[in-house]
């Protein structure tokens, strides 16, 4: 049987920029517990020389020339009204956020 | 028979021999998509816009000297693949307004044939879920039950395959998703070899194991659409290099040459009765149709759910760091700064299945608990794949139910996600090892449910699990069998 893993939800929440209240953590845990168990089974396995995998594919990924490409119609304020199309907010051709500094 | 109930294969014959016309084939099945629409809640959006374009442009090209056989003939589309000018929201509230500018390579694909894409199919929000049910826009009902799941995450597409509201569609599979699916829904589902289908403009869940595939009432008709989407795209970077082969031209049913491994780890207890029975009879009709039968093992099948919800968990995780309310998606209001933004917005623009799978993944890849989750998990991936590489050695195709059960429930496992997790058991390890896999339907339950066959193959060969779908599915015929609406 696998250890029980102690892990600190809230510190994990934070660095995914996620809330949750109290009572949906209490659900939370458990669940979290449980899968955590049920991943740690991995731990059975003889892994040392194994090298790790990242993709499934035998060869590495391609690269290319880092070249503008852009859509038609193809001009700088064209494509700055299509980078902005879905922007909750924008102004002047920006993105607006609520203030940084105070 | 009713047009809508017609295959890709016939729709274009009857084009072909000037029977019948793009207009008159979209009218019928909007109409069939009116009717019962309302109740299966396959699609999220009819396009409605653009229908009457898309049949005038398929008409004109029909006209024109050998068209390509998909043109004028109505296809769904699963809500991932990125759509220009037409809402694409994954399921998700994060993306409910979303409007992409550009076109998927499939899509680009597709429309280049004229191919008349009807509508954008419901989905497990961000792919994440086997049932249709975390999705934001209400769960999708399996045509053969209505108090069933559909499968998923494309149940959309797999439910509007199944109950004749589309020709075909396209669907994505991460862990199984367009394979389990279509095994509960009767209908064939194909995830290709990762690589083989460009992933531009399909929404990232977990980059290394996505891939889009299609989703048929035929093998033919997957062959057809698969030959159509696939090929090399210098979009994406891990897109294969290797030319689309003519799937439908290399369809044979003889399997005289043929070696299928049945793996005895795929046929474990709990595993359905009825599932297993139909299995025990595929793997009868198939020796009868000629193929070799042998038992082979592949040792580290257990892990597998283990290493990829890790992995899947992880890459997702990162993937969806870009959900931030700034460049497009849902922006949560009133917040006093920056960084309250990004929280509130994500906290409430992702489901609770989405957020699960953020923590489990950010978790994994922290400080502290990466060499133990994620670092390991890179590891037993190769073991798992080297299982299918030394199996391979023996044989040409694998053998295994798609799903330990037929569909089940609305709400059975939605509120235990390992139960949930573990119905991609047979599914799961084919991602993990970027095979090419398809479900095809194998019989029924005494409960008239589907039960899905899964045929692995070897990296690339497409071609072998095609011809030994197709075989079988002459030699059975279950894709004629209807649910009743």
């Amino acid at each position: 049987m696998a250890e029980k893993i102690n892990i600190d939800v809230k510190k994990v929440a934070e660095l995914a920029k996620l809330t949750f209240t109290d009572e949906e953590l209490t659900v939370f845990i458990s669940q979290f517990q449980a899968i955590l168990e049920y991943i740690s089974q991995i731990n059975e396995l003889e892994l040392d020389n194994v090298e790790p995998m990242a993709s499934p594919l035998p060869w590495t990924q391609r690269l290319r020339e880092d070249n503008l490409q852009s859509a038609e119609p193809n001009t700088p304020e064209s494509n700055q009204k299509m980078a902005l199309a879905n922007a909750p907010r924008s102004k002047n051709g920006f993105f607006v956020v609520p203030k940084v500094i105070e | 028979m009713k047009l809508y109930e017609l295959t890709i294969k016939d729709i274009a014959e009857l084009y072909r021999k000037g029977e019948a016309t793009p207009g008159q084939v979209v009218d019928e099945l909007i109409k069939r998509i009116d009717a019962l629409n309302p109740r299966l809640n396959a699609f999220i959006s009819i396009d409605h816009e653009h229908i009457n374009e898309q049949v005038k442009k398929a008409e004109q090209m029909l006209k024109g000297t050998s068209p390509h056989p998909l043109c004028g003939v109505p296809i769904a589309v699963k809500d991932i693949f990125t759509t220009k000018g037409i809402r694409t929201t994954c399921g998700s509230k994060m993306l409910e307004n979303f409007i992409p500018s550009y076109d998927a390579t499939v899509i680009e694909k597709l429309r280049h044939t004229g191919t008349i894409i009807i509508g954008k199919t419901n989905m497990d929000e961000f792919a994440m879920g086997s049932s249709t049910e975390t999705s934001y826009f209400g769960p999708t009902l399996n045509p053969w039950a209505l108090d069933r799941v559909p499968g998923g995450s494309s149940g959309g597409s797999a439910s509007a395959v199944a109950a004749d509201m589309a020709f075909g569609a396209l669907g994505t599979d991460t862990g199984g998703s367009i394979r389990q699916p279509a095994a509960l829904c009767g209908i064939v589902g194909l995830k290709p070899t990762y690589g083989r289908v460009s992933r531009y403009g399909m929404i990232a869940f977990a980059s290394s194991l996505d891939q889009g595939g299609t989703m048929t009432k035929t093998v033919y008709d997957s062959a057809l659409l698969l030959e159509t989407i696939s090929g090399f795209d210098p979009k994406d970077s891990t897109s294969a290099n290797i030319p689309s082969e003519r799937f439908t031209a290399l369809l044979s049913s003889n399997l005289s040459n043929i070696t299928i491994g049945v793996p005895e780890e795929y046929f474990i207890e709990g595993m359905d009765e009825d599932v297993q029975k139909a299995i025990n009879v595929a793997i009868e009709t198939m020796k009868s149709l000629g193929a070799k039968i042998m038992d082979i093992k592949l040792p580290h099948t257990k892990y597998a759910v283990a290493v990829y919800y890790i992995l899947a968990s992880s890459e997702a995780s990162s993937n969806l760091a870009r959900y931030d309310g700034v460049k497009y998606g849902y922006r949560a209001e009133g917040s006093t700064g920056l960084a309250e933004m990004y929280i509130k917005t994500r906290t409430q623009g992702f489901g609770k299945e989405v957020k699960r799978r953020i923590m489990l993944g950010t978790f994994a890849l922290s400080a502290g608990y990466y060499a133990a989750f994620y670092g390991k998990a890179q590891k037993a991936r190769r073991l798992i794949t080297d299982d299918f590489n030394n199996a391979f050695k023996q044989c040409d195709v694998i053998l295994a139910p798609t799903s330990p059960t037929p569909a089940f429930k609305l709400g059975a496992k939605l509120d235990d996600p390992l139960k949930m997790y573990l119905s991609d058991i047979f599914t799961i390890p084919v991602n993990l090892a970027g095979l090419p896999g398809i479900s095809i339907p194998c019989g029924f339950t005494d409960d008239n449910l589907p039960i899905g066959m899964q045929l692995i193959g070897k990296q690339f060969d497409e071609k072998t699990i095609l011809n030994v779908a197709y075989a079988y599915e002459q030699a059975t015929n279950w894709y004629k069998k209807k649910p009743n609406l």
